[in-house]
């Protein structure tokens, strides 16, 4: 394996010496050397243009500067990344590259996340010599439904033309024109309609391309990040979750590449927080009054559904769990009809669309956790599942139910099957068919609001975390990257008041009425519940929310997976 | 210089002269009653009031254009991002205009501002800048957040200012 030395610091001139493999770029070899190359169309999930320049690098014993994005090592190579004849020729090029950009920051939703910014800040010349005017070109031109595309402020590093080349597969861009007047387009009778168009705005180097949604809602440095999952499909990809004020709003995709690479589709990027954000989400536990159902406080809630299932048999009771919860939800409710409920009557909905899917990321399983609830235990043993259940409420033999974080009411018939409970118990994030139906409701925190782990279809065990405040959750400090209103802003300001919801992770409510009926299950935390999943579930077993990290972690295979897969 | 007197407190060591307590009684009203016969400087104020010279930092304000009734501004938030107080808070939206972005909200909190002008200094577009108005106050706290309705004054009322910014910034 070839020795490279990359020194970073020209007054410091030892370097540092990495090994890497034969046929690596430079750029990826100072990376590994923990060295930042500057570059705008080099970009690690995409072949390589070497367009931009901006990676000019000075090489011993080579006569020119090379682009260190398309230059390979050799063993002995050694590598300036900044020595002054570098820094010189990378001042030029960002010169070049500004003479037709607007300095239209101001108004430009990239700024403060823009590489051209950061460059011409860290590395720029701080002056231009062009006078003349610059280039007018076409603006806010809808390249499809959801991408806005500025070609004046476009610098051509053509990162969007490969990704639909080579990761989405459908080349529907390209450079038009020449010279100065050059802009990108789609080619005529197609629009930027693939369902992973919307990667190209975060690749975009520059605000050339916007999210028509996104578009001037919030400046980059009033909005915290935190990381998250998506829980659009069983993919689980990487996400982070935007917010200001307490509201979500935009996600963009973080890398992972055991899961998503660098990519997320536009479904689970547009709607997959839709829910969160809703008008619909209910805010206070409700109880059925006199045939209506009204507001009224937790504890009241909690007692009057312990009250309503104490008097049922074991088989008269029946659970479902949800993929859409976390393991921690569904391993406290399996506890919770096993242990406390003593029923078998457990299974939870499965929401596949055959069709929607694709050999890239979507899914047909819409839930994010369907192995998940599986593996923590969700299914009968004497196989009375969900079908079943429904057969047995339709006989009168299960005469309560209780649902956990899904709508059951899907057709006319499961509406009337339902109304023939004696008690239907409900949590959920929003008004449904079957939240209108029961007797107890819940509101639970949805993923952006609490501590759980979901497992994709893969098997990978992957940590979500709050990113929007509830009543009874904040988000944890050090876990998200503040905002400045975060970190300047006081609980009194008025961009703080966005709405606080009075909601509870699912496991709280669910071990809350399994205590009040006898059982053991008092939990501080989500992560003290996965530490119980990792004791009592084999394939869980060593994991903890330290192992599993940022890439997740692989579940143990387990011989119930052979089977349902 | 101080030294300790009679009754130990320290005070200054008097002379002779002003020991002797009436001639410096009457040198001190000769300063006062000099005073009756100069010119006065008091204001009648609020009937008299006092137009600030263009240097003065007021209330801030957002420039309206005289013909369109358009805002300048562009709602960029680098106002919003360098008030030292967090007074002020800009939504944008989008607009059919060249500009592209307006603010669909601007508020100042007054009860913040400082006055201290960095959000003129800032600006990109001129469209922020400090009026002459210092008569601001209020009786009811929800009074305290201005927001365009107020803020929006049209150029030609703040043309000395203006001025006074492309002459000196």
């Amino acid at each position: 394996m070839p020795k490279v030395t990359i020194v970073d610091d020209p007054a410091n001139g030892e370097g540092k010496s990495v090994e890497v493999e034969n046929g690596t770029t430079v750029i990826r070899a100072a990376a590994q050397a923990g060295v930042e190359v500057p570059h705008f169309c080099w970009h690690p999930g995409l072949s390589v243009a070497g367009n931009c320049r901006m990676c000019l690098v000075e090489i011993e014993k080579m006569p020119k500067l090379a682009i260190a994005c398309a230059t390979q090592v050799s063993d002995g190579m050694v590598v300036h990344v900044n020595s002054p004849k570098a820094v010189e020729a990378r001042k030029a090029v960002l010169e070049f590259i500004l003479i037709n950009h607007p300095l239209d920051c101001p108004i430009c939703d990239e700024a403060g996340e823009c590489n051209l910014q950061d460059y011409t800040y860290s590395h720029g010349p701080g002056h231009s010599a062009f006078e003349e005017a610059k280039n007018k070109k076409p603006k806010r031109v809808p390249l499809g439904p959801n991408v806005v595309y500025d070609a004046e402020r476009c610098i051509l590093c053509s990162r969007c033309i490969r990704f639909m080349d080579e990761i989405a597969k459908e080349p529907t861009l390209t450079f038009v024109e020449r010279g100065d007047r050059v802009f990108i387009d789609t080619f005529p009778g197609k629009g930027l309609t693939n369902p992973y168009s919307m990667n190209v705005i975060d690749l975009c180097p520059v605000g050339a391309l916007t999210n028509r949604e996104y578009r001037f809602k919030a400046r980059v440095w009033e909005t915290s990040s935190t990381e998250g999952i998506c829980t659009g499909c069983a993919r689980g990809c990487d996400i982070n979750i935007w917010v200001r004020n307490n509201e979500i709003l935009r996600l963009t995709p973080r890398h992972n590449p055991e899961v998503n690479y660098y990519w997320i589709c536009d479904e689970g990027r547009l709607n997959s927080f839709r829910h969160v954000n809703s008008k619909e989400r209910l805010n206070s536990p409700m109880i059925r009054k006199d045939g209506v159902l009204q507001e009224v406080g937790w504890d009241e809630a909690l007692a009057h559904a312990a009250d309503a299932l104490k008097p049922f048999a074991k088989d008269e009771v029946a659970v479902l769990g949800s993929a859409y919860s976390s393991v921690e939800d569904n391993y406290v409710l399996q506890k919770f009809a096993r242990q406390v409920l003593g029923t078998a009557n457990i299974d939870f909905l499965r929401h596949e669309t055959e069709g929607n899917q694709d050999g890239f990321l979507i899914r047909a399983d819409k839930t994010p956790n369907a192995y998940g609830a599986r593996e923590a235990g969700v299914v009968s043993t004497k196989g009375v599942d969900a079908n079943r259940i429904f057969d047995l409420i339709s006989s009168g033999k299960i005469k309560a139910l209780y649902v956990m974080d899904d709508d059951v009411v899907t057709t006319k018939e499961r509406e009337e099957l339902l109304a023939k409970l004696d008690v239907l118990i409900v949590n959920h994030w929003v008004r449904t068919r079957t939240t209108e139906l029961a007797d107890v409701v819940f509101p639970s925190a949805t993923f952006a609001e609490k501590f759980g782990t979901y497992v994709n279809f893969l098997g990978r065990v992957q940590l979500s975390r709050p990113a929007v405040s509830t009543q009874e959750q904040e988000r944890v400090p050090g876990r998200f990257n503040m905002s400045r209103l975060d970190k300047f802003g006081s609980p009194f300001d008025k961009w703080n008041k966005g709405p606080r919801r009075n909601v509870r992770s699912s496991w709280e409510i669910v071990s809350a009425i399994g205590s009040l009926l006898g059982g053991k299950m008092r939990y501080q935390s989500a992560q003290k519940v996965f530490d119980e999943v990792a004791q009592s579930i084999p394939s869980f077993k060593g994991l903890s929310y330290a192992r599993i990290g940022d890439r997740g972690a692989l579940l143990k295979k387990s011989k119930e997976e052979a089977l349902v897969r | 210089m101080t030294t300790t007197n009679g009754n130990g407190q320290s005070g200054p060591k008097l002379t002779l002269w002003e020991k002797l307590y009436f001639p410096e009684i009457l040198r001190g009203m000769s300063i006062t009653i000099r005073a009756f016969f100069r010119p006065k400087f008091t204001r009648q104020y609020p009937e008299e009031r006092w137009v600030p010279p263009p240097v003065f930092r007021g209330r801030p304000v957002l420039v309206m254009e005289d013909e369109t009734h358009v805002e300048r501004c562009v709602a960029c938030g680098l106002c919003a991002r360098v008030c030292p107080s967090l007074a002020i808070e800009v939504q944008a939206a989008e607009t059919e205009l060249d500009k592209e972005r307006y603010p669909e909200r601007f508020e100042i909190n007054m009860l913040r501002c400082i006055f201290c002008g960095f959000c003129e200094e800032v600006c990109p577009e001129e469209a922020i800048i400090m009026s002459k108005d210092f008569e601001i106050t209020f009786t009811d706290p929800r009074d305290t957040i201005f927001g365009k309705d107020k803020l929006l004054i049209p150029a030609s009322q703040l043309r000395d200012r203006l001025e006074f910014l492309k002459e000196y910034r």
